[in-house]
């Protein structure tokens, strides 16, 4: 019992399934962490956690980014300067030394859940 | 170092191109120059007189711009002719009784009319055409007068026929040869000529010799024919030729030729060593050359020799392409065959009215010359087999009979020599553009850019078009226009298959013509057309991960991630009302606020969550959705016209509320900018906008694909004098065959400057609706202004839309890091170091 509670307090619940929009992604805040959530209903996983914060632009705007498949890979795109970020795991195309931070993040129902590392 | 002096008497266009070529150089220092023109103002383009009628002002024809001389150190001298040169003390004496010395004398002083000795042609409605003073007194006299007589078949003649019916006379021509044209038309073409200038409502008299020109009731003109014909006329237009203006040359002495003209040698030099003669005045080898391009190869000639150079002028080929009377005709080479041994292939359809006369050698394996009427298309490619003497393909006449299956085989840019000439207007070779392509110019506009080429006329588009493509492919550079890896497709065909197949979303879109899973390139490319046909709005559910970040929240990010927003003020006009409305929504949201370029309010600063509170305010005060974040329509900027300036002559607030109301929410490639002038003095500056519009006495006259910004371009006129009904329908057409056809992210500019026959294609488009396209150009317009919608407005009423404007799906907190300072009373984004600053506990 206690190990199943362990594994729910690692899982936060960050948002409901409608509060996302299909295709595109949102932002929500989890402790002092800006998150970028993208929802591809039609994808593979369906659901990815990154970094909001551009750290090219300086400003946390990556949640409003535009999803594109770059050379068979999905990444967002910075809507300022227009880096490309992996979905997957935040490494930026153009600059190599730049990543973000993704997250662990699932459905559970209806509910969104998300693991930060500590 | 002491300077020598240049004196240049005369400044017509090859004078003028003679002071820009040597401005353009470094030897430019070494000289002081000076400049006499007997004209009351500098170069103008003559070549294109009768628009003078057509709506194009003075300023508009102006080569020569009197600052421009200042800013080269010219000193230039108008209304002042050079009456005498002292070649032994090298002195020139002006009208004026200036005396200036100097070292090198350019003579470009052109070419009059020649008006035969006919009795009575010194009469007061007896006129010449040749400049603009001429061109005022014709339209002074045709004010009250009905018809109007041309002595002179010639280009010349034909062109001042034309501005005859310009200012709405009913216009005759007299001819004393046998046909139209006879210089440069064969029999056949000249007869072709005539009908299709006759069904144009010109009433043509050929092998007519007028014998007696004498005033009859009420001023008119009676002109009596050889052979008891006979025409009364409002008044008479002698254009006849031209002969070269060389009497200062003479009086000092300089060596002329039996029927006049200034004698040059290859070096353009006189029989006086320090004098040249440039342009309509020189005589080589016995020949005046009456073309612009010759006198321009002349001057250039000239400039280069007295920078040090070696360069030689050694005639020209007098091939030429024109419209007359909006007729097409090209003559290349012998147009006659006179050359011996000659053998011609003819192409006649009586039904189009197109006539093309190819002649060859008796082999017909050289070209020497050709005739084209009623269709130039082939001009270029004959005019390259002409003037590079190559070996004409086996079966020639393929060059001017119709293909079967659509193009005709055009001359492939690879079997050019370098030294071909492409461009004439600026003198640019084919080896000039592999140049310039293997220095690194990757695309058309950067080659016209680092050549100049297709620049001038714009004639050689197409071929220019050939070689550069074909030497991109060449070095291995595929010439992909693509759209993006998911789409193998241009724009423009895209645009075709949504439109065909009535495609409603990007899902079907990928699934019948793309591959993979779409990216920043496609996707709004394929919102934007999805606007342009079917106008749903942006934020539809299948539509809302298509858009850019602006569209998506519609308002424009700035670069701390908080958006600014601009609510539409058409045409710039605003009640004080609305205006306070504007200043207390700013004040509330504490925005920095600043007047844009296009007359409108631009308010900064406003938080992701704050912009439907903002709308709903913006919304209920009357303001609509100003699409500054959109590639759309933003603004349509006016002067205040008639209603209030003493100039004004149209209400162009009125026309600019019209045409921004009608195209607001338009979805097009790029943005489109558009500007409405009430009168000539253009103080809304239309023509550097996409669509301008600047009003005369008798409506309106059209402007498109000008452009401000990083590369300016002034806008071309399209028509002239439209009623309001007609402005509407040219737009309409211009703008929805440009969201047609463009590619994306294309302005108008550089849209109709790849467009394949450009301004005259695009004319011929619109106004001529050669592809039989305009009412359903029309239509699609007609749509999209029909499901016209404030998107904001929308967006404000509907739940589901407004879910996306909060900045955290999870709380109401506010962004942190977005942090602002003060300055200048208002606020603005804080700097790095200022954050760090203000993080730091004091």
């Amino acid at each position: 019992m206690s190990e199943v509670a362990i594994t729910r307090t690692e899982w936060l619940q960050v948002c409901k399934r409608s509060d996302l929009v299909a295709e595109s992604g949102v932002c929500a805040l989890v402790g002092d962490h800006q998150i970028a959530l993208f929802f591809l209903p039609e994808q593979e996983p369906q659901l990815y956690a990154i970094d909001n914060w551009d750290p090219v632009a300086k400003a946390g705007v990556i949640g409003r980014g535009i999803v594109a498949e770059i050379d068979d890979v999905l990444t967002v795109a910075s809507p300022l300067y227009k880096q490309h970020y992996r979905l997957t795991d935040g490494q930026c195309l153009e600059e190599e030394d730049i990543q973000l931070a993704v997250y662990p993040v699932a459905f559970e129902g209806d509910e969104v859940l998300i693991k930060l590392d500590q | 170092m002491v300077k020598q002096k240049i004196v240049v008497i005369g400044n017509g266009m090859v004078g003028h191109h003679f002071l820009e070529q040597l401005a353009n150089r470094s030897e430019r220092e070494m000289f002081d120059v000076l400049v006499f023109c007997a004209e009351p103002r500098p170069a103008y383009d003559r070549v294109h007189l009768s628009e003078y009628f057509g709506g194009r002002t003075a300023d508009d024809l102006a080569m020569g711009k009197v600052e421009q001389y200042r800013e080269w150190g010219y000193d230039l001298r108008l209304n002042d002719a050079a009456v005498a040169i002292d070649r032994e003390a090298k002195i020139v004496t002006s009208a004026s009784g200036a005396s200036e010395p100097y070292d090198h004398l350019v003579l470009a002083t052109g070419s009059y009319p020649f008006v035969p000795p006919i009795p009575g042609h010194e009469h007061d409605k007896c006129f010449v055409y040749r400049t603009l003073e001429d061109l005022d007194k014709i339209q002074a006299a045709a004010k009250d007068g009905k018809i109007g007589v041309v002595v002179g078949g010639g280009l010349l003649g034909l062109e001042a026929a034309n501005a005859l019916k310009q200012l709405g006379l009913e216009a005759h021509v007299v001819e004393f040869a046998p046909g139209l044209m006879s210089v440069q038309l064969d029999e056949g073409g000249s007869n072709l000529l005539r009908e299709k200038i006759e069904e144009l409502g010109v009433t043509v008299h050929t092998s007519t010799a007028t014998e007696l020109i004498e005033e009859v009731d009420g001023g008119r003109l009676r002109m009596q024919f050889k052979g008891d014909k006979e025409l009364v006329t409002d008044l008479i237009v002698f254009s006849a030729g031209i002969r070269p203006e060389d009497k200062l040359a003479n009086s000092a002495g300089i060596a002329l030729g039996e029927r006049g003209g200034i004698v040059v040698d290859n070096q353009c030099r006189t029989s006086d060593k320090n004098i040249f003669a440039i342009g309509e005045c020189a005589l080589f080898d016995n020949r005046i050359f009456g073309l612009v391009a010759p006198g321009y190869t002349m001057a250039r000639t000239a400039v280069s020799l007295l920078c040090g150079e070696a360069a030689e002028f050694n005639g020209a080929d007098m091939s030429t392409k024109l419209k007359l009377l909006g007729v097409d005709v090209g003559s290349i080479g012998d147009a006659h065959g006179r050359t011996e041994g000659s053998a011609a292939i003819t192409f006649v359809d009586e039904q189009t009215g197109v006539y093309k006369r190819m002649i060859t050698d008796r082999d017909g394996k050289k070209l020497r010359g050709a005739v084209l009427v009623g269709d130039t298309g082939d001009y270029d490619t004959l005019l390259q087999y002409h003037l590079n003497d190559m070996d004409l393909p086996e079966h020639p006449e393929q060059l001017i009979l119709p293909a079967l299956d659509g193009a005709a085989p055009t001359l492939g840019a690879g079997a050019l020599p370098d030294t071909a000439t492409i461009c004439s207007c600026h003198n640019v070779s084919k080896g000039d553009i592999v140049g310039a392509v293997q220095g690194g110019c990757c695309s058309l506009g950067d080659v016209k850019d680092a050549t100049k080429a297709s620049t001038g006329c714009g004639g050689c588009s197409a071929l220019l078009k050939n070689v550069v493509d074909t030497e991109l492919a060449a070095l291995g550079v595929e010439v992909n226009n693509d759209l993006c890896p998911h789409f193998p497709y241009t724009r423009q065909e895209i645009f075709h298959m949504v439109q065909v197949e009535e495609i409603k979303t990007f899902d079907e879109l990928l699934h019948k013509h793309g591959s993979g899973k779409g990216c920043e390139i496609c996707k709004p490319t394929a919102a934007s057309i999805f606007a342009s046909l079917w106008n749903e709005h942006i934020h539809k559910k299948p539509h809302v991960g298509l858009q850019d970040t602006n569209d998506t929240f519609m308002a424009n990010m700035q670069k701390n991630g908080t958006y600014s927003v601009v609510p539409r003020i058409a045409g710039g006009e605003i009640t004080p009302d609305k205006l306070i409305v504007l200043g207390q929504v700013a004040k509330k949201y504490d925005l920095y606020t600043k007047i844009t370029g296009g007359q409108r309010i631009d308010l900064f600063g406003a938080r992701l969550e704050e912009l439907p509170e903002i709308w709903r305010e913006l919304t209920d005060a009357g303001f609509e959705t100003g699409h500054a974040y959109g590639k759309s329509l933003r603004t349509v900027k006016s002067c205040v016209g008639s209603t209030w300036c003493r100039f004004g002559v149209q209400d162009s607030v009125s026309m600019a509320l019209t045409v921004e109301n009608r195209y607001k929410g338009l979805r097009s490639p790029h943005k489109i900018k558009m500007a409405v002038s009430g009168c000539t003095r253009e103080c809304a500056e239309a023509q550097s906008k996409d669509i301008g519009v600047i009003a005369t006495e008798n409506g309106w006259n059209l402007y498109v694909c000008g452009n401000g910004g990083m590369r300016p371009r002034h806008a071309d006129l399209f028509a002239t004098d439209l009623d309001d009904e007609t402005l509407i329908k040219y737009i309409d057409r211009v703008l929805m065959f440009y969201v047609r056809t463009a590619d994306k992210l294309q302005r108008t500019s550089v849209w109709l400057e790849n467009l394949e026959g450009g301004l005259d294609y695009l004319r011929e488009v619109v106004i001529e609706d050669k592809l039989g396209i305009g009412e359903e150009l029309e239509r699609q317009m007609a749509n999209v202004v029909g499901t016209y919608q404030c998107e904001w407005k929308t967006a404000i009423n509907d739940p589901e839309m407004l879910k996306r404007f909060r900045q955290f799906v999870n709380t109401d907190v506010k962004d942190e890091k977005i942090v602002f300072v003060e300055e200048r009373k208002q606020r603005r984004p804080a700097t790095e170091e200022e954050i760090v600053k203000i993080a730091e506990p004091a």
